[in-house]
């Protein structure tokens, strides 16, 4: 009896690893195993040409980033891309939610609308509002017309890491929204009722009961919106043809660790390294947003 | 009262229709540009309607690079066989995570959440030295079986199988079929709706990817559509309307499946977003 009771486990965990082969596999192959690799890598000095050679350095490529002034800019400019762009994108994403929920006709049309940038691969996005950020292009042609300076934003140090924010916040607000719309759904209608028989108007409403409900969500969407933004990468090589440019103002972490990864010579390295220390700044990131939305739920 | 709430309502359409607009020019442009001839682009006019209307950048675009029907090609297939693979294979894992019992299974769930949590940057260059000694640059294999599982997905799966009623499988069992012949003619069918929902997100993700390929592509015959758009805007610098054209074809294929498949995106959403 008990004989057979193990065979039919066996035979279980049989199908059990089975079922799991390929995912074992390419974990094995090209998750964990590169993992442990990048350490190695982290800690040497890396040669590719010729007869590929490593050379343990110790912690010189983690130490190296303190004294390089690109690695300085690059994460400031992307601190500063997370900085703006994830409120931005955040607020805009629940207003455009809240209103899109007021159960107007249209609704459905309105939401199509709004998918589109979603839908469309970063580097078509990249090129459309290049062309529109041109010097004499749609964008300026509009500031004109309100009376308004106009720029170069794709040759101005100065402008050119706004007009990628006010891209992305663009392309990835709607995205947001759709999340946000599912959880509205949930929200009982008789809380608004019973609000509006207190006499609350619709701006007293969002912020008594809409803000409150959605604050779960709006921990998963901050959350995902830091992970997003530290990796930005596609906008900025586009944008800046793969050099950052113009004047580094457009270099970002993880543009800059692909120009040390294989653009460079002997720095593959050090590009790890930096990848490291680019995955702990938004483990943190990420700990203290969860952490801080914790504690405001206790009240 | 009654006033009240209709002055509401037009605030609201009035915000609504704004930011539909700003929605929609970029890509009203994008497309008016695309019907342009050149001497109309470099005029600097702003007409969103065009003056001189052609379809001549559509056709020029695939004469002056004739590697645009590869690309399109290299796109299609790896983002068709790679979504394939995918569903199959987070499919399966999610089963065993909710269905079966075997040693390190809890061990291997947390290894697939906390890979959740690690950016693709950290194992971005060791793949790359991976994909090299196995020969695998500049390859299909070496785009697709690197992704043919998707940790987010499998744990959607397990969550969806964990709810799926057991009396299916149990039927199937005794009218003699095995569990692997269950899960495939009894379990998978009837998955079908979150299939859907992971195949969009996978295709799109295969489809849209841009720095993969930049990586593991070195030859341009083998390029993606994002990458050898990319190269392409890089050769034509000021011919807008050429590149604005191959933009439009890159992405009417991914609108087409939306229009196909827009309920199940809503419903991945809420499926993904939901935790």
């Amino acid at each position: 009896m008990s004989r057979k009771y193990s065979r039919k486990k066996l035979q279980e965990a049989g199908q059990g690893y089975f079922f799991m082969s390929p995912t074992l596999f390419v974990l094995a192959c090209f998750i964990l195993g590169p993992i442990f690799y990048a350490v190695f890598l982290s800690f040497h000095n890396v040669r590719l040409l010729g007869e590929t050679a490593f050379n343990f350095v110790g912690f010189a490529n983690y130490e190296r980033v303190f004294d390089d002034r690109r690695a300085l800019i690059a994460l400031w400019n992307t601190f500063k891309y997370v900085i703006i762009v994830v409120p931005c994108q955040t607020v805009l994403a629940i207003v455009l939610a809240a209103t899109l929920n007021a159960g107007m006709k249209g609704e459905k049309f309105f939401r199509i609308v709004y998918f589109l940038p979603t839908l469309t691969s970063s580097a078509v996005l990249t090129l459309i509002f290049m062309w529109m950020y041109n010097r004499e292009g749609l964008v300026n042609f509009g500031l004109e017309s309100l009376g308004l300076p106009t720029y170069d934003f794709i040759g101005d140090p100065n402008v050119a890491l706004t007009a990628i924010m006010i891209m992305n916040i663009w392309a990835t607000a709607p995205f947001f929204m759709v999340i946000y719309l599912a959880a509205l759904q949930d929200i009982p209608d008789s809380l608004y009722e019973a609000a509006e028989l207190d006499g609350a108007g619709p701006i007293r409403k969002f912020w008594s009961i809409t803000v409150p409900h959605l604050k779960p969500i709006t921990s998963f969407v901050v959350i995902m919106g830091i992970i997003g933004t530290f990796q930005l990468f596609d906008q900025s090589y586009i944008f800046s043809g793969g050099s950052g440019g113009p004047d580094n103002s457009t270099l970002t972490v993880v543009l800059l660790i692909y120009q040390y990864a294989f653009k460079t010579m002997d720095t593959m390295g050090y590009a790890t390294a930096i990848a490291f220390m680019l995955a702990i700044v938004i483990l943190v990131a990420t700990l203290l947003q969860r952490k801080f939305s914790k504690e405001e739920n206790l009240y | 009262m009654k006033k009240k709430t209709s002055i509401g309502r037009i605030i609201l359409y009035g915000i609504l229709s704004l930011y539909a607009l700003i929605t929609l020019i970029p890509f009203l442009w994008a497309l008016s540009s695309s019907f342009k001839p050149l001497s109309e682009i470099v005029s600097g006019a702003i007409t969103f309607i065009p003056e001189n209307f052609t379809l001549d950048n559509y056709r020029q675009i695939f004469i002056e690079e004739e590697l645009f029907p590869r690309w399109m090609f290299n796109s299609v297939f790896i983002a068709t066989v790679g979504t394939g693979l995918n569903l199959i294979f987070n499919s399966m894992a999610g089963y065993a995570l909710a269905r079966l019992s075997f040693p390190g299974k809890k061990g291997l769930f947390i290894i697939i959440l906390a890979v959740l949590m690690i950016p693709a940057q950290v194992t971005m260059i060791p793949n790359y030295l991976i994909l090299r000694e196995f020969g695998w640059l500049n390859s299909y294999q070496g785009m697709i079986v690197p992704s043919m599982i998707n940790a987010t997905f499998i744990f959607m799966m397990r969550q969806f199988f964990v709810n799926f009623p057991k009396e299916l499988e149990e039927a199937a069992a005794i009218d003699g079929l095995s569990r692997i012949g269950t899960f495939f003619k009894v379990v998978l069918p009837l998955a079908k709706p979150a299939l859907a929902a992971q195949a969009i997100f996978v295709f799109m993700g295969f489809w849209n990817d841009f720095m993969r390929p930049l990586i593991i592509m070195t030859d341009s015959s083998m390029y993606t559509l994002p990458l050898g758009l990319n190269t392409f805007k890089g050769q034509f610098v000021s011919y807008w309307n050429y590149i604005m054209a191959a933009s439009m074809v890159f992405t009417l294929p991914v609108l087409v499946i939306y229009a196909f498949f827009n309920k199940y995106f809503i419903k991945g959403l809420s499926l993904t977003g939901g935790k």
